[in-house]
């Protein structure tokens, strides 16, 4: 049933004689067999230590890579958008009229944008990912199991702007036909489904947003929802609980802190995709409250203006383009947080 | 996995170098351009790198295929990477050629002359840009220069509207919504397209005017001609606009637009290429082809031109550099132009064709 527990406290019976390698990969919570921690306490050859030192210091480079990057990445961007920052400073973001020829540089329905088609993503892909997890570690027969969860990560492996054409040419209009129209004809009287429904519009790539952010939220609710710990299972069944009752009472609470950090991954990561988004969302930088109305998101605007931008539209995108970068790191780090909590008060 | 010392070892020494790869690319963005990389070869050939508009990309790069065959010691490169992009890289000299759809700006040609001296315009080929409509059971459809510009400003709202049956009589005209269709994207199309609805809408002019990415009064965006295109195709009412190129090879309807002498005209190659013929063409070539009133003309034609240094070692370019570009752009408009209409180009008229010979001569080439 817990495939995670064996992985866990793998033994180290099949260490080779005086084995480097899998001195170190033998992680210190799991109780190493006394016939290997007695070769670990033999004195190693000069060779050997250096080795060891040569790769520690070559993995502490790999790592360094990853923040460097990142580092110069933003620093970079930052410096070169600078001036967009001085001369046009909180009208950024709070200002709508985005007009390069007029040197009008406002951000905000962009960030309306960004934001709405996001969370459009997350209401439709959270219940849809966890009902994926629970049913593939709790209820799935085995086969089954394996099948399901290999088909939900090649979703992950789909290029975005296969999703952009597939959603351009073949979901686009049936959405707006069959789902968008008679959504707006009947619950027009609300505000955010008030019609002329189209096709192009926040709702449209909110889907394809969704479709594209299962994968990350199903891998991480199915992770946490395996950490349960057995005993809690089989003390809700003991009690008479009907599986679904075991999965309320005591799955669903224990896990909550992985799956809410797992959904702010995957609104992360909706936030700055780019083709697949810029193919459907109609590109208009308007506010409006109807999901079913066009709009604009940051990461489309840049991937629609950069080519043909010159001089301070350039800097302005790229000054966008931090935005994008500060509000994705602080989901980011939020949602790791939430990950890491999960995870300290289960291990 | 059993690490021997030294695999380890070896290991660590590709690592460094990998790093040092990797840190290289990090710090040399302005020193290690494409066009200073390959320069000076030693076996005499010449490579060339250009880049810009993605307009007349696909006749690009099959000139330089072609010219690479007949001159086998030059090697051109072109890559569509969009206007604005391309007068950028040409600007800061990390192409030894730009091209784009609209010519540079007096600014644009001012940082230059900063950088690298005087800029050449050459136009290489012309272009269309087509109106694309879905109204249904009506296959050929009549337009204006003003009754366009009041769809596009939305003020013109429904297909039956008296402005546009009054050119189309005769065409049943059905009483549903127009729906407008723009590029979402920058793009030189929109640019040329903004730019015919100014000469003929003064209210166009002065409300909207030309742009690569206008402030659309109506209307929602596609991404590129395939998006525009399948947004028209996807809607009941739908019109938008398309390079003939594109139009022609997806088999998209269009309309005919009446031209600035009064006679409708269907897009075609014909037609784009006799918008340029008995033209007096400005010496710096930054022409506009809109509305012209050349009998026969079809009224949205741009060229698309090819940006050079006037003189290319000013620039960075090496003798066999420049000697290499001038040889492939005159080759351009010679042999190239005859290749231009398998692509649906429309070939440059014979007055441009020479106006181009003749400022491509003022280029400074070294002698060997």
């Amino acid at each position: 049933m817990q495939p995670q527990a064996s992985r866990d406290s793998e033994p180290g019976p099949r260490a080779g004689p005086g084995s480097l390698g899998e001195s170190m990969t033998t992680t210190t919570e799991t109780p190493a067999p006394a016939a290997a921690l007695e070769r670990l306490k033999r004195p190693r050859s000069r060779l050997g230590r250096s080795a060891d030192q040569s790769f520690r210091w070559l993995l502490t480079g790999f790592a360094a890579v990853v923040l460097v990057v990142l580092a110069l990445m933003l620093v970079r961007t930052t410096y070169v958008a600078w001036p967009v920052f001085q001369q046009h400073g909180l009208e950024l973001i709070t200002k709508q009229r985005w007009f390069p020829g007029d040197n009008a540089f406002g951000a905000l329905s962009f960030i309306y944008g960004t934001v709405l088609t996001s969370v459009i993503a997350i209401l439709l892909a959270v219940p849809v990912s966890i009902g994926i997890a629970l049913f593939v570690t709790e209820v799935a027969p085995r086969r089954l199991r394996v099948l399901l969860v290999y088909l939900v990560e090649l979703l992950a492996a789909v290029p975005s702007v296969v999703y952009g054409l597939w959603g351009l040419l073949v979901l686009l209009p049936w959405l707006e036909r069959h789902a968008w129209e008679p959504i707006s004809s009947v619950l027009g009287f609300i505000p955010i489904f008030a019609g002329p429904a189209n096709g192009r519009s926040f709702a449209t790539a909110g889907v394809i947003l969704a479709i594209m952010i299962i994968p990350i939220v199903t891998a991480i609710a199915r992770e946490v929802v395996a950490l349960v710990p057995h005993d809690h299972k089989e003390a809700a069944l003991a009690l008479g609980a009907t599986r679904w009752e075991m999965l309320r009472l005591a799955v669903i609470p224990y896990a909550r802190a992985g799956i809410i950090g797992g959904t702010m991954l995957g609104f992360g990561r909706a936030l700055g995709e780019t083709i697949a988004v810029a193919l459907v969302i109609g590109g208009n930088p308007q506010i409006s409250a109807s999901i079913f109305q066009p709009g604009y998101t940051i990461a489309s605007v840049i991937a629609n203006q950069f080519n043909e931008a010159t001089g301070f539209h350039i800097q302005a995108l790229l000054a966008i383009g931090v935005l994008l970068f500060v509000i994705t790191i602080l989901v980011n780090v939020a949602g790791r947080v939430f990950v890491w909590r999960a995870a300290r008060g289960l291990a | 996995m059993r690490l021997r010392p030294q695999t380890g070892v070896v290991l660590l020494a590709l690592a460094l170098a990998a790093l040092a790869l990797v840190a290289a690319g990090c710090g040399g963005s302005k020193t290690v351009s494409a066009a200073a990389a390959t320069k000076g070869s030693s076996n005499g050939t010449a490579v060339l790198n250009g880049s810009g508009a993605t307009f007349p990309e696909p006749i690009y790069v099959k000139w330089t295929g072609d010219f690479h065959s007949t001159h086998p010691n030059v090697q051109v490169n072109y890559q569509g990477i969009g206007s604005g992009g391309g007068i950028e890289q040409f600007t800061s000299q990390v192409t030894d050629f730009g091209a784009t759809d609209a010519p540079m700006s007096d600014d644009e040609l001012a940082a230059a002359k900063a950088k690298g001296g005087d800029v050449l315009h050459i136009p290489t080929v012309l272009g269309a840009v087509v109106v694309t409509y879905n109204v249904k059971d009506v296959d050929k459809l009549k337009l204006d220069g003003p009754t366009l510009a009041d769809i596009f400003l939305g003020k013109i709202k429904k297909w039956n509207d008296p402005k546009i049956a009054a050119l189309n009589s005769g065409v049943s005209l059905p009483d549903s919504d127009i729906k407008v269709v723009h590029r979402s994207d920058s793009s030189g199309t929109s640019y040329i397209f903004t730019g015919y609805l100014s000469a003929v809408s003064p209210e166009w002019k002065s409300k909207v005017g030309q742009d690569k990415a206008p402030e659309w009064p109506t209307g929602i965006g596609g991404e590129g001609n395939d998006g525009v295109a399948a947004a028209v195709q996807q809607t009941d009412g739908g019109i938008g606009y398309n390079e003939l190129a594109y139009a022609i090879e997806n088999k998209i309807t269009y309309a005919d637009l009446k031209s600035a002498s009064g006679e409708f005209v269907t897009a075609s190659l014909d037609s784009t290429t006799a918008a340029g013929q008995g033209v007096e063409y400005p010496d710096d070539l930054r022409f506009s082809l809109l509305n012209s009133k050349a009998p026969g003309a079809y009224p949205i034609v741009s060229a698309t031109w090819q940006l050079l240094w006037r003189d290319p070692s000013k620039a960075g370019l090496n003798r066999a550099q420049a000697r290499a570009l001038a040889t492939f752009v005159t080759w351009e408009l010679s042999s190239g132009q005859k290749e231009a209409a398998d692509l649906n180009y429309a070939p440059l008229p014979k007055d441009l064709q020479s106006a181009a010979v003749k400022a491509l001569d003022s280029m400074t080439i070294p002698s060997s």
